[in-house]
């Protein structure tokens, strides 16, 4: 498919230079809420070639940073039981379980259980978690499921087929329209526009979005991952404000559908129930999580392993020292903190959540240094 | 882990399918989508095909924005884009 044309030199500049006649009034701050979006931001160098007076900031849009320390735990806590092979994305392995600040006790992630001989294997796609367990039928195969709304509609297809009985799955997926009204309601952010994560649109459509611009008279348009998405979306947002106006727009309208996948979208709702869940660096946010519906708790881990005791482990979420609870929530940006990209913090040896995974703020700024 | 790819459907095996982009295929999961037919693209997040990419609609939005761009008195909020409300 011609896609080239997303990536046009002269139409990139063409949009910069409308972006920079937009007359507004007063200095404007975009956020947007997905790791490919910041991906895209720092590959193609955006910030660098956007006006001064229009900043763009990534939100919590990382499943694996604020993937909660308890919910790691327990992964630990059953990867580490008798004949059991704990599947899961290969960002997850390295990020911290809780953190203690002593310096004896050296902080545990799914990769220490692994040497301490837990079977965790590294996957692409819950696919292959599936075919894990029909491989191994003496074995208990868990998948420990992290991802928005993206990731869980796949996930809930294959529960909705009848997987194998001994195929379970720890979810610990979350949603993403709370976490955007959340920062909204906090004081000391300024949000003057959002862009919304092209992917999970596409699976659950502009509607859960409506209330941004109905309620809380903020610009929203969908965007895609390409230079010219990503700046037409841009523009769009800055034409809004500065006719004090405040739409849902879709500019990704080759992938994103008003109603969204409606396949998916009951797929989901027939698999998944919405829970409040845990955000790590952020708190507690209502109907924020999934969880299995009881009719599919067979294959829910954490009925399977009984793990509803074991959420309370003491430690921080977040080591005092390092600030992705303030870069989550596009209170900061990574060279703010003081120990990013030095030797306590980089991509082989990461202090905080944000610079293990491939979606985390930190790890992408170092990534892309000096062009974000 | 969040990243998403246009794919090439060059394989249907019920639910299960075989996605090609740039001379890499990978294994895709199709329970998402309906009629799905090879040649068609998607895109594929995690392994799962999530949603048709709609070729016609790529064309269209860039040459709105061809257009757009090339106007001196330009509204961009209703050249550029479904506006919903
Ligand atoms: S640079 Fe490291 S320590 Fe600082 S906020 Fe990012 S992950 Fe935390």
């Amino acid at each position: 498919m011609g896609l080239e044309g997303y990536r046009d030199a002269e139409l990139t500049e063409k949009i910069v230079k409308l972006i920079s006649k937009v007359d507004l009034p007063h200095k404007i701050k975009i956020m947007h809420v997905c790791g490919t979006h910041e991906n895209s931001i720092g590959r193609f160098g955006i910030r660098s070639i956007l006006p001064e007076h229009i900043e763009l900031v990534a939100g919590p849009g990382c499943p694996v940073c604020v993937c909660p320390a308890s919910d790691i735990d327990i992964a630990i806590e059953i990867a580490l039981q008798e004949e059991v092979i704990l599947a899961t994305f290969g960002d997850m392995i390295r990020v911290p379980a809780k953190i203690n600040t002593d310096k004896d006790k050296p902080n545990s992630s799914l990769q220490t259980a692994k040497s301490r001989g837990a079977d965790v294997k590294i996957i692409y796609s819950p696919l292959d978690a599936l075919k894990l367990a029909e491989k191994n039928p003496d074995k208990r195969v868990v998948f420990f499921s992290v991802g928005f709304e993206t990731t869980a509609a796949g996930v809930a297809s294959i529960l909705y087929n009848n997987p194998p009985p001994n195929f379970s799955i720890l979810s610990s997926h979350r949603l993403i329209p709370p976490p955007m009204e959340l920062l909204l309601g906090i004081g000391d952010i300024q949000i003057d526009g959002f862009m919304l994560p092209g992917h999970v649109t596409t699976v659950i459509g502009m509607n859960p979005f409506k209330i941004f611009p109905e309620a809380y008279l903020m610009p929203t348009v969908a965007a895609g991952f390409e230079p010219v998405d990503i700046l037409s979306a841009i523009l769009n947002i800055a034409e809004q404000i500065k006719e004090e106006k405040a739409s849902l727009v879709n500019q990704y309208t080759r992938a994103v559908k008003e109603d969204g996948n409606q396949k998916a979208i009951s797929i989901m709702n027939d698999v998944f129930e919405e829970v409040s869940a845990y955000w790590r660096g952020i708190g507690r946010i209502p109907r924020s999580g999934l969880k299995l519906k009881e009719k599919y708790s067979k294959w829910d881990a954490n009925r399977v392993f009984d793990t509803a005791h074991k959420s309370l482990c003491a430690g921080f979420d977040i080591h005092p020292s390092c600030s992705c609870h303030l870069i989550m929530a596009g209170k900061i940006y990574p060279p703010d903190c003081t120990l990013f990209s030095k030797k306590i913090c980089n991509p082989d040896n990461p202090f905080g959540p944000c610079m293990v995974s491939i979606d985390g703020t930190c790890r992408i700024w170092h990534r892309y240094e000096g062009k974000t | 882990m969040c990243l998403a790819v246009p794919m090439k459907v060059i394989e249907i095996n019920g639910s299960l399918g075989m996605g090609e982009v740039g001379g890499v295929k990978r294994e895709i999961n199709l329970m998402l989508l309906s009629d799905i037919k090879i040649g068609e693209y998607v895109i594929v997040h995690a392994g799962s095909a999530i949603q048709k990419l709609d070729e016609a609609e790529a064309e269209k939005t860039l040459s709105l924005l061809r257009e757009m761009v090339e106007k001196t008195n330009y509204f961009p909020s209703e050249l550029l884009c479904m506006n919903y409300q």
